[in-house]
């Protein structure tokens, strides 16, 4: 360290001493290797001036004293930016670790959420969920129950980040604690509901959707509670269809009823489900409408379900620069045979 | 010289005075004009501090030797409100965010040796040393 600092000290003179006679651009490139030098061995800007002052006094002796006294001056100015550049030092190195952390728990809730898509003949899936940050306050799971139907719930925490990530974590175990058997999607929100309230602060709040597809039946029943409205497409129609039932968000009160709805799917046919991460996405100042969306999603009917929700989630990806504002998911549920 | 100072802080000029002597000091020591310079700042922030939060107290100096090896300790004393969490105002990021200045913090990496001890209601003393090297 001595002997580094004694070296760069030498060429940081030599090259003044060449720049103050020729005033050549190689010595201005010189310093600037030198200064990258020495700030990765953490030298602060105070001693650089040092530095400069001393090559100077040993350059030109009769140094004019009002010229060196402004150094001086100078190097006291610096002392503060030296601080506060150690300070910005040390932020940076907790932020690393700090990132890395949560990279470890972001991993840890992906295992935690797990969800396995259900193996139904004659019914093609496809779901994408993408947190904004590292982890994630969007949900979505499937359930097997043992009749035969599937469970399909979606549920977003308002908010984003860690705090909402926590949250997700009791969806997800409310679920699991379900009876086998299956139930109405009310009864499901009902549940969710008493638990979310009991156990989350009261400023918090989470959106849901559960839905039960019976494929002897091919019929769709579903409940929501505050959650964005899902889409139906009616492949004879080519048309989109909004569909939602009406339900307060989880969180609120005890005392919310649930409603139920249905609806027959037919081949060819698609439900559309998504989180306001997808609504709302953002085209510069430009929140995008709806049928963006759905216009989109057309482009893709080609692909499978699968391929349709990544390659929608790859056009809005773009579409805000590759920074999502909102954790972002989307399911789609396809009819086949 | 006389080896052992000490300056009053009342007034927001007596920061001025306090710098004064310990770079006289330092200077005195031998301390090169960078460190006269980090000592400086130092004691800028411990006068501060008082000036600001306790309305008055005093800055000791004295010169020190450890194996022939000579230091410049400063002692900050107040009897005002104190610190309630230590660690809070020690945490870089919390006093330069309110535009503070560089903080305990900041001196702390000036100096060589740092300690801080404060009451709630009665007081704070900091004990800071500067080696020479």
């Amino acid at each position: 360290m001595e002997n580094f600092f004694k070296e760069k000290t030498d060429e940081y003179k030599n090259l003044l001493a060449e720049y103050l006679e020729q005033q050549d651009e190689k010595a201005l490139y010189g310093v600037e290797l030198v200064s990258k030098a020495l700030i990765k061995h953490n030298i602060l800007p105070e001693e650089i001036i040092n530095i400069h002052i001393k090559a100077l006094k040993e350059l030109d002796p009769n140094l004019f004293g009002a010229f060196e006294h402004s150094l001086e001056f100078l190097l006291e100015a610096m002392i503060s930016y030296g601080l506060a550049h150690q300070e910005i030092q040390t932020l940076r190195e907790q932020q690393i670790a700090l990132k890395s952390e949560i990279s470890v728990a972001a991993q840890m809730q992906k295992t935690l959420l797990k969800t396995k898509k259900p193996d139904v003949p004659g019914l093609d899936i496809g779901v994408i969920s993408v947190p904004a940050n590292q982890m994630n306050g969007d949900y979505y799971s499937f359930l097997q129950n043992a009749d035969g139907t599937i469970g399909i719930a979606m549920a977003d925490v308002i908010g984003k980040g860690v705090p909402a990530a926590l949250c997700m974590s009791m969806i997800k175990y409310t679920l699991d604690s379900l009876p086998k058997e299956s139930l109405p999607p009310p009864a499901v929100l009902h549940n969710l509901n008493r638990v979310v309230e009991r156990n989350i602060e009261s400023n918090m709040f989470i959106t849901m959707m559960y839905a039960e597809y019976n494929p002897e039946t091919s019929k769709l029943v579903y409940s929501f509670a505050g959650h964005e409205p899902g889409y139906f497409y009616r492949a004879a129609e080519d048309q989109f269809t909004e569909f939602s039932t009406s339900g307060l968000v989880l969180g609120v009160s005890e005392e919310v009823e649930f409603e139920q709805a249905e609806i027959e799917i037919d081949e060819g046919d698609m439900v559309v489900l998504l989180t306001d991460g997808v609504t709302e996405c953002r085209d510069g100042d430009r929140f995008i409408e709806i049928d963006e969306v759905l216009d989109v999603i057309r482009q893709f009917t080609h692909l499978s379900a699968q391929e349709m929700v990544q390659e929608v989630y790859r056009y809005f990806e773009r579409l805000q620069d590759f920074q999502l504002q909102d954790d972002f998911s989307l399911l789609i549920l396809r009819k086949t045979v | 010289m006389n080896p052992q100072s000490c300056v009053n802080i009342n007034k927001e000029w007596d920061i001025v005075g306090a710098r004064q002597l310990g770079r006289e000091m330092a200077k005195e020591i031998g301390f090169s004009t960078v460190d006269q310079a980090r000592i400086a700042t130092a004691i800028s922030e411990l006068a501060r501090n008082i000036y600001l939060y306790a309305e008055q107290g005093k800055i000791s100096y004295e010169i020190i030797y450890n194996d022939s090896r000579a230091g410049l300790c400063l002692i900050a004393e107040d009897e005002g409100p104190g610190i309630s969490d230590i660690s809070q105002v020690m945490r870089d990021g919390f006093t330069t965010s309110g535009g503070l200045g560089a903080g305990l913090p900041g001196v702390k990496r000036l100096m060589d040796e740092f300690e801080v001890y404060s009451e709630v209601g009665k007081g704070t003393t900091i004990k800071t040393v500067k080696w020479l090297r």
